[in-house]
């Protein structure tokens, strides 16, 4: 299959220049469908290729380009908020994925649109955390009595906390993978990792080799394939730019050992190489040998179309079938099999949530 | 009819192509009564991709039903198929209020006499479209009856003449108040009662590129046995009322609040109250002369 175009372009804006309306078209479609649109004009404002973007296709990026930065305002007046209800918890609150990038002021943030701020918090902690996060506002919304102790029960985090009257959403975690899942990286190693924040005193964010292991177990195991190109797009700019210390490299697959994340990590780093062109030092990849999957061409086809956009420029007679076997695999290492079979007969007969296909 | 459900039609309406596909006869009878005089589109860039279309399987004959499809993606649960060309015009305003942030977009209607618009907030209910519908049959140009555009960076609101949509008793009143009104099929029981479309003026279609700018904010209230009336509004409150009925006001911050107050500080803001709507007429086009001499 063919890389997508919005890739293609992200990992080399210069391409911009040779596109013509058509391309344009499938461009735009495909960063849109992808989130990706703000990240793409993000990319291209201010460069020397910003000249070559046409007339007609100029709102389309202005128009993202304004909603990210607005984002990024509404984001740290949030986290100020959540801080602020959190200040007497005595333990660290660790800001994850958008946020940290937004606070942490790293190019992950460009162009990057949210639905929430995630933080994590010990397990010990969580139900004083949720009561203060309540005090200010923040009320945990489940879909139904099912969700609620699915959530609490078997989840590394509670329901989504939704603000009151702002509407903002706060995920709370206190792992980074499910309690019933095949992996248990322990989060007291990450806490004890964790980075203090220098703009925000008392709120921290992972380590940088923790950060990218969290991205990557969450996008390899958390079966959040509709944000997957983002997620993966995030991965790139993430180790670009700690891939300059070269002890991030030595570290990485290290660390991937310690917390039982190697798998992850060698899935981020293929696929991450794949559509964005990652420079991943050959050492890597030999620390991760033993890591690798027994049909490793198998798991290509199914990860290069269920990554991908979600439409129809990019689609060919598998992608369906892909995609519903990515959602069965996130599932299946999320939870054993028997409960497995319980959650999705009831997702798929009880809840009117759609699952995603 | 074969092109719509095959390739799609390209429209340009306003400052957007969109391309239309559907297989549906009657978004196919709508478009080509109401539609008729915008251009067609060959770029080959559109802003939307939409199509209206009949969900595959058994209830397709059972109960049938319209899905509206942006690029592929069902923003909102299928409708009655007898909504079927509501639901694309339903559709086709949410294309815009939720991406074209780009602009301050407000849930207004806006019409325009003698260089200038007159804004017309209003909650349902209270006669906007009414009012819309009939200034514009009476050589008001349409901008929109729903939509009100304004670019933060000019000032000006930019035309977006789409057919007006026309609810319950309004159809019967626009029907008995012009003659070259011309109004489509309706669909009945919508969440909003009876819908119909009225076609829009050919001379708003044709200057559908020219902004314009903003000389009124006019709060309209249809009442029983009321005298037309214009009582002048606080500024104030009117900003807070556009900003709170701005689709886009939060995601745009700062640059709806300049926007929003920069509008404020060129318009004349009033409370407006009419029974009949010759009598309205006649005070918005005083309202327009006015602010001609001044011109």
């Amino acid at each position: 299959m063919k890389l997508p175009l919005i890739s293609e372009v992200l990992s080399n804006p210069a391409l911009v220049s040779d596109l013509n309306l058509a391309d344009w078209d499938v461009l735009v479609r495909q960063a849109r469908r992808t989130g990706l649109l703000a990240r793409l004009a993000e990319t291209l404002k201010g460069s020397k290729w910003e000249a070559s973007v046409p007339r007609q296709v100029r709102w389309h990026l202005e128009a993202d380009h304004v909603l990210a930065e607005r984002q990024k305002i509404a984001v740290r007046w949030e986290v100020s908020q959540i801080r602020d209800a959190l200040m007497g918890l005595e333990a660290p609150v660790i800001l994850l994925k958008g946020a940290a990038y937004v606070m942490a002021g790293m190019p992950a943030a460009r162009g990057r649109l949210f639905s929430d701020v995630d933080i994590l918090v010990p397990l010990e902690k969580i139900n004083q955390a949720e009561a203060a996060l309540m005090l200010a506002g923040w009320h945990a919304q489940a879909e139904d009595a099912y969700d609620e102790r699915y959530y609490r029960l078997w989840m590394h985090e509670i329901p989504p906390m939704q603000h009151i009257r702002r509407g903002s959403v706060v995920d709370m975690h206190h792992a980074i993978l499910p309690r019933t899942a095949r992996y248990h990286p322990d989060p007291l190693k990450l806490r004890a990792a964790a980075v203090p924040i220098d703009s925000v005193p008392g709120l921290f964010v992972l380590q940088p080799v923790d950060m990218v292991l969290h991205a990557a177990c969450h996008l390899f195991h958390d079966g959040e394939l509709p944000h997957g190109l983002r997620d993966l797009s995030d991965m790139d700019l993430l180790l670009r730019y700690f891939g300059a210390d070269r002890n991030f490299w030595t570290e990485l697959p290290k660390r991937a050992a310690e917390l039982e994340l190697e798998r992850p990590l060698f899935y981020a780093l293929r696929y991450a190489r794949y559509f964005f062109k990652t420079p991943v030092p050959i050492a890597v990849d030999v620390a991760l040998n033993k890591a690798a999957p027994s049909l490793p061409y198998m798991m290509d086809a199914m990860f290069h179309r269920a990554l991908g956009p979600e439409h129809d420029s990019y689609r060919d007679s598998f992608s369906r079938l892909a995609r519903f076997a990515a959602y069965i695999r996130a599932h299946w290492l999320r939870m054993p099999p028997l409960m497995l079979a319980r959650h999705l007969l009831h997702k798929a007969l009880i809840s009117r949530k759609e699952a995603p296909t | 009819m074969s092109r719509l459900s095959r390739n799609g039609l390209s429209l340009m309406t306003g400052p957007f192509t969109v391309r239309i596909r559907s297989d549906i006869p009657y978004v196919a009878e709508g478009l080509a009564q109401l539609y008729g005089q915008f251009v067609l589109s060959d770029l080959e860039f559109q802003d939307f991709y939409v199509s209206v279309k009949r969900p595959c399987g058994l209830r397709r004959w059972i109960a049938p039903k319209a899905n509206f499809i942006y690029d592929g993606f069902r923003p909102f649960q299928p409708l009655p198929a007898d909504q079927a060309f509501p639901m694309l015009e339903w559709g086709m305003n949410w294309c815009v209020s939720s991406h074209a942030h780009h602009f301050l977009i407000i849930h207004a209607a806006v019409v325009e006499k003698n260089g200038f618009a007159v804004i017309l907030p209003a909650p349902p209910g209270s006669g906007k479209s009414t009012l819309c519908a009939g200034l514009v049959l009476s050589g008001w140009r349409l901008l929109s009856d729903e939509l009100t555009l304004i670019d933060p960076a000019t000032g000006l609101i930019h035309p977006l003449p789409r057919p007006i949509s026309l609810k319950n008793q309004s159809i019967k009143i626009i029907q008995d108040f012009s003659r070259d009104a011309f109004l489509n099929r309706p669909s009945h029981d919508t969440a909003k009662g009876t819908v119909t479309h009225l076609r829009p003026p050919d001379d708003s279609v044709h200057r559908q590129q020219e902004p314009v700018k903003p000389g009124w904010v006019i709060f309209p209230k249809w009442q029983a046995e009321v005298e037309a009336a214009l009582t002048p509004r606080s500024q104030a409150q009117t900003f807070i009322y556009l900003a709170q009925n701005a689709f886009n006001y939060s995601q745009l911050g700062e640059r709806a609040f300049d926007a929003g107050t920069e509008l404020i500080r060129q318009c004349d803001c009033y409370d407006f109250t009419y029974h009949a709507l010759p009598d309205a007429i006649r005070m918005f086009d005083a309202l327009a002369e006015g602010k001609k001499s001044i011109k």
